[in-house]
């Protein structure tokens, strides 16, 4: 039996398909992850993602620690609690792991994965000493996220009447403890929708008041394919510490500008020789599903590999991240020996329900 | 739970066979379409294409797989359940009615009987839960 959030019991009752999720029993999907998913683009979805370890980091020098751990600078976060998504890196400028942090001062919060929870704890640890800063982890708190076009009325119909006003008034990716639950305009879906951290205690009736307000529960399957259309990376698959950065489509996150972050000084050299592998996105032209790992070729000679795909319900057809050398107007994918027509496009493929990707080349 | 019709036979590799006048249709059972999950595309054989029993013969993608589906008795493919391209999800909703793969000319359809009955197959459903 692996680890169990509140909720366990709920995915249960509705009939979940229970999966080991690095170490979590979590549901993959409630009965369809395709109509799960066509719930999130059209109405609301709630996940379940408690498994997500949230860490506080406590101490005065908090935005000197923080320079030094992101790629990404804190200090171009101009508003209180604003997200800023970043990878951490390690000596080399591999991705030890991505995070969000919300700059809510001292303590500030942030949200890390699941599967590397205890190798980045012992890094934040390791590099917190050198700042007198303690990482504190609530495991206290659940984490839901309610995503869709509908998200937040419904949130805000089942809330505290101070809730939903400081609901009103947040910002995209902005976030801000109320009533004791921390409520952000972030997700990893690319629709509308908030992220709730809130305290175990009151995640079962949360759960089951949004629910009642028209909310679909959507399963781990249905986040996959979600975030995948959005364009958003999944560590493990699109990074990990063999790559940096620059190489995983999150250039946009890192800057090295009079920086003197973990991994700047690797970053600059590969800057310095120019060439290096990007991630890009695929989009097949005939019928099937890109899966992680098949190989992608461009104008017959193999550059690189697909290391996320799937079957996109919005779309309706086969869509990919793939880490390549090289691409052009002649892109294709080995499916089972048979070579099979891509489109190279530059991520997202679907923001607000509607088509986004455009051709690279 | 999952049903296992006994006019069928079955393959461990949870394809049905069933004889229909001259022809044997194949498809996938209740208890694979659920553990794939969503079916998202099916490639299917070319009518005219001749296997050997055992050999791949289709292949069904799921949200979360790619899996091979293999001919349970020699023959030639007469005949492929097109509808099946537009609306791959038939193999979810009727795995033994409407979500059929394709039809084949058994070579000899006494190949059949080499095949699993509905018991001896929900046993081996059960045998790979535990």
């Amino acid at each position: 039996m692996g680890k169990r959030t509140p909720l366990f019991h709920r995915h249960e009752g509705l009939g979940a398909k229970i999966v080991d999720f690095g170490g979590w029993d979590m549901p993959i999907h409630y009965g369809s992850q395709i109509e799960e998913h066509h719930a999130v683009r059209g109405n609301a979805g709630v996940f379940d993602v408690s498994h997500m370890t949230v860490v506080e980091f406590h101490g005065d020098r908090v935005t000197e620690y923080l320079e030094r751990l992101l790629a990404n600078d804190i200090k171009r976060v101009k508003l209180p609690g604003q997200a800023m998504y970043s990878a951490m890196l390690n000596a080399s400028g591999g991705v030890i792991d991505d995070l969000i942090v919300y700059a809510t001062g001292n303590p500030c919060l942030a949200v890390v994965n699941c599967a590397t929870r205890d190798k980045d704890l012992a890094w934040l640890n390791e590099v917190a000493s050198a700042f007198a800063i303690q990482i504190v982890e609530r495991e206290d708190l659940a984490i839901l996220a309610v995503q869709g076009p509908n998200a937040i009325d419904h949130v805000k119909s089942v809330a505290t009447s101070c809730q939903s006003k400081d609901i009103e008034s947040l910002k995209l990716f902005q976030g801000c403890w109320s009533d004791n639950w921390f409520i952000a305009r972030t997700g990893y879906t690319g629709e509308k929708g908030l992220e709730i951290l809130l305290p175990e205690n009151d995640v079962v009736a949360f759960w089951d008041a949004l629910l009642e307000a028209g909310v679909s529960p959507i399963g781990l399957g249905a986040r996959d394919t979600l975030r995948l259309e959005a364009g958003m990376n999944l560590y493990g698959s699109d990074m990990d510490e063999s790559v940096t950065p620059l190489e995983s489509n999150m250039a946009s996150t890192v800057f090295l500008e009079g920086r003197d972050f973990i991994g700047a000084d690797a970053l600059r050299e590969l800057e310095a020789r120019g060439s290096y592998a990007e991630l890009v996105g695929l989009v097949m032209r005939g019928k099937g599903v890109l899966r992680a790992h098949y190989p992608v070729f461009s104008q017959g000679e193999a550059v690189g590999e697909i290391t996320s795909g799937a079957y996109s319900p919005t779309l309706q057809m086969g869509i990919a991240l793939a880490r390549v050398s090289q691409v052009s107007s002649d892109m294709a994918v080995e499916i089972r020996g048979r070579m099979q027509a891509v489109d190279c496009v530059t991520p997202p493929f679907v923001r607000n329900g509607k088509p986004t990707y455009k051709p690279l080349n | 739970m999952a049903e296992f019709p006994t006019e069928f036979r079955y393959l461990a590799t949870h394809e049905w066979a069933k004889l229909d006048g001259e022809v044997v249709v194949v498809g996938i059972s209740d208890h694979a379409q659920d553990a794939l999950g969503d079916v998202v595309y099916v490639e299917l054989p070319e009518v005219g294409a001749t296997f050997a029993a055992g050999d791949e013969a289709a292949v069904v993608e799921s949200v979360k797989a790619a899996s091979d589906i293999f001919a349970p008795v020699s023959g030639s493919v007469v005949e492929v359940n097109v509808a099946l391209e537009d609306e791959p999800e038939l193999v979810n909703d009727s795995a033994y009615v409407d979500g059929w793969f394709f039809k084949l000319s058994a070579d000899n359809p006494a190949e059949l009987e080499d095949l699993l009955s509905a018991e001896g197959y929900r046993q081996v459903c059960e045998s790979e839960e535990h």
